[in-house]
């Protein structure tokens, strides 16, 4: 395991240098175009600035700025137990250091991600179409997807590769931008500079061109090959938590027969969701983030003998062929974990309207509604903008005080 | 004849020194064992605080179960007054075997099932009875590197020397107990 975490780290250094690199050359190509040696230095220092400013924002708070983009409410145990004790099971599992805190978002899409940039400040988030669809056993399988995601540290990687891939797309919109209105004559300095550098200049620009447009091209699927191998170890490292594939391919199954998409991802945010919060395209391509859910689920089906990385591995071979998907330094270590059985609770057929109203409840408890009931046995919801202090029962016509607090 | 000295004198410094390092070492691991029994012990104590308030609560409504419930208290009490983690593992197996059957019965009673408080008190059983298997999992494999340690040489001699001894593991006594026994009614 710890092997495994350090080979990762070396990856995203070695991911992050190259990145790094891009950004870099793109800047001193922009800035030679413009403006000859002094304009490469120039276009460098811009580079590096945008780059420092986005990482110490998305360091400090990367984590509170995705939550909050995705409207995600902080819970406790109270509002959803089960989710609560799910997670709880989950990190003894991985021994993590630190209970992650827990969020619940309000999309009836079902779809889940985690954050933060250590596993002592994590955090998950589901939606609260994940919860209304789940089983325990299927919640169990996603989170402990989730969890292995943290104790890969596969979080920072996207974290600060995101970052990357931010500078380098926002500085080809720069250029290109630039371009265009310095082309239509808006500014005639950088026009008269090239002109006097004669055609140096123009090469210069031409590359420069060619390099902001095929640069975010490049680091794109440079990012989103990555993101795929990702899924495919916090696959196995999720089987390996809970012992039990059933779970997480139920869950995928169910996840995958939605198919409105998640409001609140973009491109950037997509490889942490546990499913590619998008949809739409059938199949994988170079800018998939995550590899077909189809094939994730024959992968896990196909785990008969055990929960180990290597019966991940070998279940790989088998049904999508060709070497493995693992690093090695995963398979390193030899070790049995047994599959478990299905519990018993899980197995029993819970009413999936009952389920729907109980996560129905929980976010308009998360979302500050009161609840009232009636002597006739109605539960009453009072929006938090509710004026008055009295309630007329819509069913047996009682008026009810409302307690404020 | 002074250098033979500095040898011997060296050679003991370096023994006493990889002496020290191997103690240091088998105190963390015992350390360590013993931080992931208290993991376990956590979750059978809340195990153990759960049953009455179950049992207080499905009596009102299984009138016809006096054995299953007279069965799950007499394997509390025996896993309450367990010692050691062999003791314990078997005790707390009887445990979990009992608690699956009721959980099988309980299905019989619909009205039950529909208690609120009966709800979360099942989830809490579930969850915990998942912490103690999840919790078996770390606990067993310290111990299987503490047990190695202590036998292997040369670690074998500093450990027997100062007593340290071997620790048991954890076990499911029978693994059917985790399966959904068949019980035609």
């Amino acid at each position: 395991m710890w092997e495994q975490i350090r080979v990762n780290k070396r990856n995203s250094v070695i991911l992050l240098s190259t990145m790094a690199f891009c950004l870099m050359a793109l800047g001193a190509v922009m800035g030679l175009a413009f403006g000859g040696g002094e304009g490469a230095f120039f276009g460098v220092m811009i580079a590096t600035v945008i780059w420092l400013v986005l990482m110490v924002v998305s360091f400090s708070s990367g984590d509170q700025i995705l939550l909050a983009s995705s409207k995600a409410k902080l819970v406790t145990h109270e509002v959803h137990p089960q989710l609560f004790n799910v997670v709880e099971e989950m990190k003894i599992a991985a021994n993590l250091p630190k209970m992650p805190k827990i969020y619940i978002i309000n999309d009836p899409s079902p779809n889940a991600f985690a954050t933060g940039r250590s596993p002592e400040r994590a955090s998950v988030a589901v939606t609260a179409g994940l919860l209304a669809r789940l089983n325990r056993d299927e919640l169990q399988g996603v989170i402990a997807h989730e969890m292995s995601h943290i104790v890969n540290r596969d979080i920072l990687f996207i974290t600060l590769a995101g970052v990357m891939l931010g500078s380098i797309v926002l500085m080809s919109q720069v250029f290109l931008r630039g371009m265009f209105y310095s082309s239509m004559g808006s500014t005639r300095r950088y026009s008269s500079r090239s002109s006097n550098q004669g055609g140096a200049g123009i090469v210069f620009l031409v590359i420069a061109l060619v390099a902001a447009i095929l640069a975010p091209i490049f680091v794109q699927i440079l990012y989103f090959s990555l993101s795929r191998r990702r899924e495919y170890l916090a696959d196995a490292g999720a089987v390996r938590l809970s012992r039990y594939p059933e779970g997480l391919v139920s869950a995928l199954e169910k996840i995958s027969q939605n198919n409105k998409p998640l409001e609140a991802a973009n491109k950037v945010t997509a490889p942490m969701y546990i499913s590619n919060p998008f949809r739409g395209k059938k199949g994988v391509n170079l800018y998939s983030t995550h590899p077909p859910i189809e094939e994730r689920i024959k992968i896990l089906r196909h785990m008969s003998r055990g929960a180990s990385f290597k019966d991940y591995s070998d279940s790989y071979s088998q049904t999508v062929g060709g070497a493995s998907v693992m690093p090695a330094s995963a398979l390193k270590t030899v070790e049995s974990v047994e599959l478990r059985k299905a519990s018993a609770h899980a197995k029993r057929k819970e009413s999936r309207k009952k389920q729907q109203r109980q996560v129905g409840d929980i976010m308009r408890m998360v979302n500050g509604f009161a609840f009232l009931s009636c002597a006739c046995g109605l539960k009453m919801k009072i929006p938090p903008n509710f004026k008055g202090d009295k309630v007329k029962c819509p069913r047996c016509g009682k008026v009810s005080v409302i307690s404020k607090g | 004849m002074w250098i033979s000295f500095a040898v011997i004198g060296g050679i003991i410094l370096l023994i006493i020194v990889a002496v020290i390092s191997i103690y240091n070492s088998l105190v963390r691991l015992r350390n360590q064992v013993d931080n992931a029994w208290s993991q376990i012990d956590v979750q059978l104590k809340r195990r153990h605080d759960l049953i009455p308030n179950l049992v207080e609560t499905a009596k009102g409504y299984m009138t016809h179960e006096r054995e299953t419930f007279e069965s799950i208290t007499k394997a509390r009490s025996q896993a309450m007054g367990a010692q050691g983690a062999a003791e314990a593992s078997k005790a707390e197996g009887m445990l979990s075997e009992a608690l699956s059957k009721f959980m099988l019965v309980v299905e019989n009673y619909p009205e039950l099932k529909a208690n609120e408080n009966f709800l979360s008190l099942q989830e809490t059983l579930t969850s915990t009875e998942n912490k103690i298997a999840f919790a078996r999992q770390g606990y067993n494999d310290q111990v299987l590197f503490f047990n190695n340690k202590i036998q292997m040489f040369p670690s074998n001699v500093i450990a027997n020397s100062f007593n340290f001894t071997k620790r048991d593991f954890f076990e499911i006594e029978n693994e059917a107990e985790r399966e959904v026994p068949k019980v035609s009614f």
